[in-house]
């Protein structure tokens, strides 16, 4: 344990971690942009600086270490007057368009350039200008946006292990794209989207469909494989529009490809909506009770024939299991064979 | 698993074998890519060089269906050098010693050659493994999926035990299993030879148990498996079924079997949320919810029982499956009316003590992992803590057998196949979502530069793919994932099904196909 005082709270804190960490856990802000909670620290944006007494500048808490005894104070007008100026600079050179940007309101930058009361460019001159250059159908990529922080190069190597993307170019002419701007090798986890705190990245399916925050949310479990990942289901009217997972979940808020971006089949024109029967041969529409008569009297007839065990029934991985559970009991008990098996085997 | 997912990243060791983990299971691998940056040491066993070969110390690149040769050569020299856990072995296995000797004829050259694993990565994998005591195996339908699926399970056990890998944290046997909820489903009995809960059905005193809570008689007799069913259908003993979010004509082996099935049946009924393949053979298909739409719970790989909401309506007159099954029911004379799917989950945990202390309430947050027998347990992170149920564990002594079919002159490949990292099982789903099509929309068979060369066919030429039971057109993907030899159809195309082509030979224990070996003939198409 080591002793340390942050804006004159002695606080003790176990081992070897961060004054950003240590400041988030006794819930005294600082504000950051390239940060990101389950990613290695960066350094690169400066806004989380801090003074240290004794030391002759501030230093990024981000990346400092805290040790016995130091004292540490988050916030004085020096140092705001130089976050405000990192915000200024990062905004002289990123587009004013809020108003039409996926992001806003779950926008770092923007929540940042609120608190800060930053509206006029302080700092005309040359801006960063990309054509788009994508023909990936999951992620939109927009590099006016990126304040190059680095998140998605760290997500991408750290969290996802393919080392997709990475800091390209030097000084003004930097920019995050692939290795010798060759195309784009990738799984499209989208765990660069989670992490981006500005609209640089979106997922192409969300344009204009509603931002986050203005939509019904609803936390359920993702549909695909058995990992179980926990899900937030954003919900427009009756459709989904977006799917994201919280940082706290079991899965630690990664996804991939399918999870993510793979859920507007629920939405397809071609889900089934109405009973059919098949009379010579066609498929022909018809009502619940119709349906429901056609399957009772059939079964009978072939119970009544063939016996119970002349009759199966497949369940699904994909149904709940109180689905599950009713299915088998249907079987059992209603049908009176234990021919009930699912996809375990396949 | 009986261990948990968050365990993974404090393992030493990670022994991968048969499970495309990257692409079958994402966010699993993620947490073993965080294991492997904490410093893990990583094997992975498999014929092709998937993804998570990437970080893995030792890519053991074995011929399909030689699975138990290699993991009996990987537990000989672990006795060879003495790395097993001889207080584990005392305390708490039985049959070593003989068990021991059947691992003589396993030496690390004669696996070498029923492998083609160098022996020196034998030897190399087994002091990997054997010299931790914080390593989990891994492993997914790349073991199971085999006549001697069963087999290749027990050496996987037997090497655990050899070494005490198991029944602590950070350490034990871990399949991953490939569906949202086929633990779940599993777990409720939708299987022929047991009732909710892994209860046996042919003992009486179970029975008893559910005949009381139900109000029925229950058979006695275990069902059949889905894949004999189909054999029964073909075979006129099975004259109408029920299929409820099931698409047998692609995900079953050998499709012109399943066809011929479900043709012959007097009476189908498919419920599904789109007309699968299957659906089109059904004489009644009703439409059904998705699990977007509709309220219950999923249980995970790691046992996790969580909730499911409804976060939409279901389309047009679509009906979740629970409320169609309990009126079929009630029309056919056997009343269920649960007015929620709550009330079922009560009365599932009534009957099965692992999950008596998990309801809706307690499932906020994060879930439950069973075994939890009472309202105040926690939930079990992982498995085997206090001891096996048995008491001691048996070492089984497993005999290598070849697959049913190999490669010979006529069909001179053997043919592999799994799912690829955008598109999900029968592709009922993923097909249906227009970006994953357009990324990952065409099927593919991936095909050696060597034997490309050697066939005169390029990346992305058309070729015929035969099998002894059927044949599919499909563009060659070259590429090294797989070795000279060996070919992989994805399973998800219905254009170009990989299960045209597979056997549905039976493990004789389990009834699972061999979908992962057959033998194959690679023909240019003009």
């Amino acid at each position: 344990m080591v002793k340390v005082r942050i804006d004159g709270k002695e606080i003790d804190v176990p081992g070897s971690i961060t004054i950003l960490e240590t400041a988030r856990r006794n819930d005294i802000y600082i504000p950051t942009l390239c940060h990101h909670p389950k990613l290695t620290p960066f350094g690169g944006c400066r806004l989380c600086i801090v003074e240290i007494k004794g030391m002759p500048r501030p230093v990024a808490s981000c990346t400092t270490q805290v040790a016995e005894g130091m004292e540490i104070t988050t916030s004085t007008d020096a140092i705001e007057d130089i976050r405000k100026l990192v915000l200024e600079l990062i905004l002289s050179d990123h587009p004013n368009d809020c108003m039409v940007c996926e992001k806003a309101g779950s926008c770092t930058l923007q929540d940042l350039a609120y608190a800060y009361g930053i509206r006029d460019n302080e700092f005309p001159g040359e801006r960063r200008t990309y054509t788009t250059r994508d023909g990936n159908p999951f992620i939109e990529r927009d590099l006016e946006k990126c304040i190059l922080c680095g998140r998605c190069v760290k997500a991408c190597d750290e969290i996802q292990g393919v080392e997709a993307i990475d800091f390209g170019y030097r000084g003004f002419k930097s920019k995050i794209c692939t290795a010798y701007e060759e195309d784009l090798d990738c799984e499209f986890c989208g765990q660069c989207v989670a992490v981006c705190p500005t609209g640089a990245l979106t997922g192409k399916a969300w344009k204009q469909q509603g931002r986050t925050g203005g939509l019904r949310e609803v936390d359920t479990v993702c549909p695909y494989c058995g990992t179980g990942c926990n899900i937030t289901v954003h919900v427009k009217r009756n459709e989904i529009v977006r799917i994201t997972s919280a940082e706290d979940t079991a899965n630690e808020g990664w996804l991939c490809v399918k999870g993510r971006f793979g859920y507007n089949f629920a939405s397809s024109p071609n889900r089934l909506t109405k009973p059919l029967i098949k009379r010579d041969g066609v498929f022909v529409e018809a009502g619940w009770d119709e349906a429901l008569d056609h399957i009772t009297a059939r079964l009978g007839e072939i119970k009544a024939q063939h016996g119970s065990d002349a009759i199966a029934g497949l369940s699904s991985a994909r149904c709940t299991n109180e689905e599950n559970y009713v299915f088998q009991k249907f079987m059992r008990a209603a049908v009176g064979t234990n021919n009930v098996d699912h996809c375990a085997r396949l | 698993m009986t261990n948990s997912i968050r365990e993974i990243e404090g393992m030493d060791v990670l022994f991968i074998i048969g499970s495309n983990t990257k692409e079958s299971h994402p966010v699993i691998a993620n947490r073993m890519i965080k294991a492997y940056r904490r410093g893990a040491r990583i094997i992975v066993a498999d014929p092709r060089k998937v993804p998570m070969v990437k970080f893995a110390d030792l890519f053991l690149r074995m011929r399909p269906g030689t699975d138990i040769a290699l993991l009996n050569g990987i537990a000989n020299v672990i006795v060879a050098e003495g790395l097993q856990n001889y207080d584990f072995i005392r305390e708490k296995t039985a049959g070593f010693e003989e068990w021991k000797k059947t691992l003589e004829q396993f030496s690390p050259e004669r696996v070498e050659q029923i492998t083609g694993v160098p022996k020196e990565d034998i030897i190399k994998a087994a002091r990997l493994y054997g010299g931790s005591r914080k390593a989990g195996i891994f492993y997914t339908m790349g073991i199971t999926q085999h006549t001697c699926g069963t087999d290749n399970v027990r050496a996987i056990a037997n090497l655990a035990v050899l070494t005490g890998n198991i029944g602590r944290e950070y350490t034990g046997i871990n399949p991953l299993r490939g569906q949202n909820n086929v633990q779940g489903s599993s777990d409720a009995a939708c299987m022929p030879n047991v009732l909710p809960g892994y209860q046996r059905i042919d003992l009486p005193e179970i029975r008893q148990k559910f005949e009381a809570a139900w109000g029925v008689t229950i058979p006695p007799k275990p069902g059949l498996t889905a894949t004999e069913m189909m054999d029964a259908a073909v075979e006129g003993r099975i004259k109408a079924m029920y299929i409820m979010g099931e698409n047998p004509i692609i995900t079953d082996p050998n499709m012109h079997h399943t066809t011929k099935a479900l043709e012959g049946l007097d009476f189908l009924v498919v419920q599904d949320i789109f007309m699968t393949e299957t659906a089109k053979l059904a004489d009644v298909v009703l439409p059904a919810a998705c699990s977007f739409e509709k309220n219950g719970t999923f249980t995970n790989t790691e046992r996790r029982v969580q909730r499911v909401r409804k976060a939409v309506n279901p389309p047009g007159e679509a009906r979740d499956d629970l409320s169609v099954i309990m009126e079929i029911s009630r029309r056919l004379g056997y009343h269920m009316e649960y007015r929620s799917p709550e009330k079922v989950l009560e009365e599932y945990r009534q009957l099965w003590p692992a999950m008596g202390g998990i309801t809706y309430g307690r499932l906020e947050g994060k879930g439950i992992q069973w075994p939890c027998p009472t309202p105040e347990h926690p939930g079990t992170e992982y498995l085997y803590k206090d001891g096996f149920p048995k008491g001691k564990v048996n070492f089984t002594p497993v005999s290598y057998n070849p697959p049913a079919e190999l490669a010979d002159k006529e069909f001179p490949f053997v043919l592999t196949t799994g799912r690829n990292l955008f598109q999900y099982h029968s592709g009922s789903m993923t097909r249906q979502v227009k970006a994953i099509e357009d990324h990952a929309g065409e099927p593919y068979v991936e095909i050696s530069p060597e034997d490309g060369h050697t066939l005169g066919v390029s990346d992305g030429d058309v070729i015929r793919v035969i099998s002894r039971r059927g044949e599919i057109l499909i563009k060659a993907r070259i590429t090294r994932r797989v070795s000279a030899g060996t070919v992989f159809v994805p399973m998800h195309y219905r254009e170009a099904a990989a299960n045209a082509l597979t056997n549905d030979a039976l493990d004789p224990d389990v009834k699972i196909p061999e979908f992962k070996v057959c033998a194959v003939r690679l023909q240019t198409a003009s």
